[in-house]
């Protein structure tokens, strides 16, 4: 079995195994943690309205702090953004998920795609970059940041090198950049990376929180 | 059998070829191995002056497609005049003795040469039951073990014999093995290929009638110089896969004009062989330019690489059964981790929110 074999085969059948399963067991066993029942009157009638404020107020940076971090919030997005154009829009990509769901969609031109994988790299580098010289970040940064910036950061650079054939041949560099979506599945329900699913449903829980206190933020 | 006191440029000139002509074969020759071009005259020199080799062809469980391949290498190009010019002193299929005779032929041919005859093998070699394959009573086996003691080096011409082959697939019934499994004390050259390209062949032979050794080769025991780089490389589609043009399907639009077939399961990217570079039937074409995606036929185990049709880029194991064994495994270890985590929050809560007794909370005010 050859390092492609293994990674088209059971490297991305385990990996995605392990995603499943760590997904769906976080997931569950946060929803079926006991909620607070409120001791206190509601202050607001319309919780649900507000709770999902909050989800959408929250993409923007707070006027009192936009100037401290607003580099934060236009870095996360323009990366978070790259990452679902180059995974959902790239044509290879689209193969690899229409031999798995049965149906494709359509993708934009590679040229498009390599740009935006470029940025997105970049600004990924910068992001680890300023991670490790800014004193601040540096001192509240553990293991999990650095390592989901950096298995995050796998893919785009294996896959720029496949795409590229550069470095070593191009079954080589397709089973590495197999492997390290692999790697980023499993680590993906155990580290940070797991907000994507409790992101939304915090920011929403939150909202409720402070308005039903009359906190309208 | 040809005679086998002439060399190969008495020969030639009693064919009436001219020296030109053997001179611009000469050179093609150091051109297809990769070798500077004064080494034309030298593979002149080696080829004149060599008595024909002695090349004894065991075929074991094949299809024939790799001799019919070396067949159609052009006549009356060169290469066939090479191929006919050695002395091919056993091949079941093309030779004119049959049964006895012919197995007396290679026996021959094996006293005669000892030490210094080629064994060219195509066909895997079955280790199940001998019945398999059997020739002349002898099974595959036993002859090859026997023919390949005396051989100078064994060439595996197609993919069968040099990595197993469609014999060798899963699930493998006769327990097929290539050559390289059973003999492992002589040189051994893989020539794969399902069939391999014809010159290829020839100029593996030249070579080692020139230099008196095999070319270099990789780590799958293939010469470099035609397994060195693989198809997409030097495929003329790549520009169509750099831009993200792929042909949906056999007969769209993207496939008339031309486009990658990458998404219709190419194995070009994948497979190292000279076929974009020295094509077929005379250099007219090669799979992909007839409009198939490369199978990747000159790698191992390429039978049993997933389906020729999807792309490379696709998973070959995994599954809506993978993700729905995730999907109960997940709600099984979800459902105890919320139980556990109830019940913590539970016995969590039952500390704090615990009143203590009136009596003992009026003491500790007064204290």
């Amino acid at each position: 079995m050859t390092l492609l074999d293994f990674a088209r085969g059971p490297a991305l059948q385990g990996a995605a195994f392990i995603f499943v399963v760590g997904m769906v067991w976080r997931a569950l066993g946060l929803l079926l943690l006991h909620r607070n029942t409120p001791l206190s009157r509601n202050r607001d009638n319309h919780l649900a309205r507000h709770g999902f404020r909050t989800v959408l107020s929250r993409f923007i940076p707070a006027p009192v702090f936009e100037r401290r971090v607003s580099f934060q919030y236009v870095a996360g997005w323009i990366w978070h953004l790259g990452f679902f154009v180059v995974l959902l829009f790239f044509k290879i990509h689209v193969m690899f998920f229409q031999g798995l769901l049965g149906f494709g969609w359509p993708t934009l031109p590679n040229g498009v795609v390599v740009a935006v994988a470029g940025i997105t790299l970049g600004v990924l580098l910068w992001l680890l970059g300023r991670r490790i010289v800014n004193p601040v970040l540096r001192y509240i940064s553990t293991f999990n940041d650095y390592s989901s910036l950096v298995v995050t950061m796998l893919p785009f650079i294996t896959g720029f090198l496949a795409f590229a054939h550069y470095g070593f041949a191009y079954e080589t560099m397709l089973a590495l950049h197999i492997l390290s979506i692999s790697l980023l599945l499993v680590w993906f329900p155990f580290s940070k990376l797991i907000h994507v699913i409790t992101l939304l449903p915090s920011r929403y829980i939150l909202g409720v929180k402070f308005w039903r206190r009359g906190v309208q933020a | 059998m040809i005679r086998r006191q002439q060399t190969l440029g008495e020969r030639l000139e009693e064919r009436g070829i001219s020296r030109r002509s053997f001179l611009k074969f000469c050179t093609t020759t150091a051109s297809l191995l990769a070798l500077p071009p004064a080494f034309a005259p030298r593979i002149a020199e080696a080829l004149e002056s060599q008595r024909r080799p002695s090349v004894i062809w065991l075929s074991f469980q094949e299809c024939t497609g790799c001799s019919e391949s070396i067949l159609r290498a052009g006549s009356p190009s060169i290469e066939s005049l090479i191929f006919e010019a050695i002395s091919l002193d056993y091949h079941e299929t093309l030779q004119a003795a049959a049964g006895h005779q012919a197995e007396a032929a290679r026996e021959q041919a094996m006293a005669e040469n000892m030490g210094k005859y080629l064994v060219v093998v195509d066909g895997s070699v079955p280790l199940g039951n001998p019945g398999f394959s059997t020739v002349a009573g002898q099974s595959n086996v036993e002859t090859l073990k026997r023919v390949a003691k005396g051989a100078a080096a064994v060439i595996c011409m197609g993919t069968c014999s040099a990595f197993g082959g469609i014999p060798y697939a899963k699930p493998n019934p006769t327990g097929a093995v290539p050559v390289s499994e059973i003999i492992t004390d002589k040189p051994i050259v893989n020539v794969p290929g399902c069939p391999p390209i014809p010159a290829v062949m020839t100029s593996v032979i030249a070579h080692y009638i020139t230099f008196g050794s095999l070319p270099e080769l990789d780590d799958l025991g293939r010469p470099k110089v035609f397994y060195g780089q693989n198809i997409h490389d030097r495929c003329y589609r790549r520009p169509f896969y750099e831009r993200g043009q792929f042909a949906q399907s056999f007969d769209d639009e993207g496939a008339k004009a031309g486009w990658c077939l990458y998404k219709l399961g190419c194995k070009g990217p994948t497979t190292y062989n000279a076929c974009a570079v020295l094509k077929w039937n005379e250099g007219t074409s090669f799979p992909i330019e007839a409009g198939h995606g490369c199978l990747g036929c000159s790698e191992p185990n390429f039978w049993d690489k997933g389906s020729f049709y999807a792309p490379l880029s696709t998973a070959t194991e995994l599954g809506s059964g993978t993700v729905a064994a995730g999907v109960l495994a997940g709600a099984v270890l979800g459902a105890g981790a919320g139980y556990a985590g109830r019940k913590m929050q539970e016995k969590g809560k039952a500390g704090p929110f615990e009143a203590p007794p009136v009596a003992d909370a009026g003491q500790k005010e007064n204290s």
